[in-house]
């Protein structure tokens, strides 16, 4: 029983992890109705940003602040540049420019930051918790405890700041009605930078969590895929439903990679190893015929 | 036009002679639509604070409006009628900055503009509601017309998303506030809910509270009226008259049921393909051939 218990607290905590990947997906299309194909790639350019600028031989916070400040200004600047020009163009085609970004970013990371794989150090070590280990022999390591700390925190402000300020109302009100927001004086473009600003900061936070963990590589941009069955079952427009989302996966890939092999393996014989690599799509795909808008998504009644 | 004349000078009020005839003439005779007005009902109309002159708007080769100029009076019920497809709704639309005309001047408060942008008419004190109800669906009834409050608001970004001490006593005030509307409006009982999953009627009363969540100084009202049965017409008229009384804000509607039109407005402007066929108070315009040709068809 120890053993399940470790599998699904580790399963949970990376979970949070993916949670804070879905949830700058959720921003960008809580605010602008777009599904961002780029978010990926944002986290990979911020882990980049860090490491390229301790290359160059800043400290680690003076390179996380610039980092940031990177990601503000590719944030404003995708505002600017791409999607003013494309304001009431239909969704379609702001998807297809978030994937031009995508490409973009991919290439211009390495372009100025370097390509080889870099570690990010956050000074937390990979190792079990002492007092947990001994008393229920259970293993939690050290380092996700704090990731998922600080991936936790984030979504949980970001989820009050949703819901409780004027610029997060402002922020669902241009979701909903461009029309209508702007009657109301709220400045598109504004809400827009804004939102692509928090956007990138949290692809920072995760950048630098997954890049601790993995190193910082191109395969970052595939953790965004990860991001994906969170969001079916969240639900596109939910922050909590980003952590649920994210908890719940996280702890069925891990427990599903574990207890299932050794019952395909008695039926059928073979092996079924890496099951956690697929197991979360067929989850969500399985859970999008029951719950087409996801657990806490918004969903639409057409008025017939 | 004489035919006003002959008409209105039986009951000993000639000044409404030639009222619809130039934007000048009328701005002489206002004095006779406020000494009327004044005995009908209990309120001022003040000063011209919207005149919009040579108004020309067209997309491509449709012409939506052509040349058309009126004014709105300070705490004035100002009404624009017409045919489907009249321009009515692009009229509005102007106003508010939504479409920007190629010909035309605006002049809103004695500043003259060529056009305006949505934000910056809200910011000046308009505020509106759509045709077709461009509530924000997902949020409750209480979130939509806190967004009313958004120009309102004075602290930042930053001092915003750390829920810090003087930002959050403005959303306190701002709540309060709205919680007036609320009152007003009698919508307390679906405060939490969300707008979707409410009623026509009610998500029209509803858009009505966020727009005065703003404490316009003008309203614009798209077809307040319309989809709702005769119950829920009574209650939006009387809403509006209270807005119109209570806080002396002016209104500017656009509304097809000519009994509500008639009973509630001080002035009427008519439009048809475009142009401006009428424009006066509601006896006036009711009485004018043009206008019922409009809308009865030429062979009556």
């Amino acid at each position: 029983m120890t053993f399940f218990f470790e599998i699904l607290i580790g399963g949970l905590l990376s979970g949070l992890m993916y949670s804070l990947v879905a949830l700058g997906f959720v921003l960008i299309y809580k605010a602008s109705g777009v599904f961002n194909f780029a978010q990926g790639a944002m986290v990979y350019f911020a882990a980049l940003a860090v490491v390229g600028l301790m290359d160059k031989g800043l400290p680690m916070w003076a390179a996380v602040i610039g980092a940031f400040g990177v990601m503000v200004v590719v944030g404003i600047s995708t505002e600017r540049l791409v999607l003013r020009k494309l304001v009431n163009q239909p969704p379609i085609t702001l998807f297809m420019a978030t994937i031009g970004l995508s490409f973009f970013l991919e290439g211009l990371g390495p372009l100025l930051f370097g390509n080889e794989v870099r570690p990010i150090n956050l000074g937390i070590v990979d190792e079990p918790i002492e007092s947990i280990l001994t008393r229920f022999n259970i293993v939690v390591s050290k380092f996700d405890l704090a990731a998922a700390g600080i991936a936790g925190l984030l979504v949980g402000t970001l989820a009050l700041f949703f819901q409780y300020t004027k610029v997060g109302r402002a922020l669902r009100a241009v979701a909903d009605d461009h029309q209508a927001a702007l009657s109301l004086g709220i400045p598109l473009q504004h809400i827009w930078a804004i939102v692509w600003g928090v956007a990138g900061f949290v692809a920072l936070v995760a950048g630098m969590l997954w890049g601790s963990r993995n190193g910082v590589q191109f395969a970052l941009t595939l953790t965004a895929l990860k991001a994906l069955p969170v969001l079916i079952l969240g639900g596109f427009t939910s922050v909590p439903g980003a952590i649920v989302g994210g908890l719940i996966i996280g702890a069925s890939e891990k427990l599903a990679e574990i207890y299932i092999p050794p019952v395909f393996q008695s039926a059928f014989g073979g092996n079924f190893g890496g099951i956690e690599g697929w197991f979360p799509y067929v989850f969500a795909l399985l859970f999008l015929l029951v719950r087409p808008e996801g657990l806490f998504g918004e969903k639409h009644i057409d008025r017939v | 036009m004489a035919w006003k004349g002959v008409e209105r000078g039986g009951d000993g009020q000639p000044v409404w002679s030639g009222a619809s005839a130039v934007a000048g003439a009328a701005a002489e005779l206002q004095g006779g639509v406020q000494a009327e007005h004044a005995q009908a009902q209990a309120r001022q109309a003040g000063e011209v604070i919207l005149d919009l002159q040579h108004i020309s708007l067209s997309f491509g080769g449709v012409k939506a409006l052509t040349d058309i100029s009126f004014d709105v009076r300070e705490h004035e019920i100002r009404a624009i009628i017409g045919p489907n497809g009249a321009g009515k709704s692009s009229m509005l639309n102007v106003i508010n900055g939504v479409y920007h005309p190629q010909q035309g001047r605006i002049v809103f408060r004695g500043e003259e503009r060529r056009k305006m942008h949505p934000t910056a008419a809200a910011r000046q004190g308009i505020a509106r509601t759509f045709q077709n109800i461009a509530l924000f669906k997902g949020m409750t009834v209480l979130d939509n017309i806190m967004t009313g409050r958004n120009t309102r608001f004075r602290s930042g970004l930053l001092a915003n998303a750390l829920w810090w001490g003087p930002a959050r006593n403005e959303e306190m005030r701002h709540r309060q506030k709205v919680e007036e509307v609320i009152d007003f409006l009698e919508i307390q009982a679906i405060r939490k809910t969300p707008v979707g999953r409410l009623p026509y009627g009610l998500q029209k009363r509803v858009e009505l509270a966020r727009a005065l969540a703003a404490e316009p100084s003008m309203l614009l009202l798209d077809e307040p009226m319309a989809g709702m049965n005769v119950e829920e017409k009574q209650d939006m008229c009387r809403f509006i008259l209270d807005v119109n009384h209570q806080f002396g804000t002016t209104i500017v509607l656009i509304e097809h049921d000519m009994g509500v039109v008639m009973d509630i407005s001080d002035r009427v402007v008519v439009l048809d393909y475009g142009k401006k066929i009428g424009d006066g108070t509601p006896e006036a315009v009711k009485a004018n051939p043009d206008v019922i040709r409009a809308y009865l068809g030429a062979g009556h």
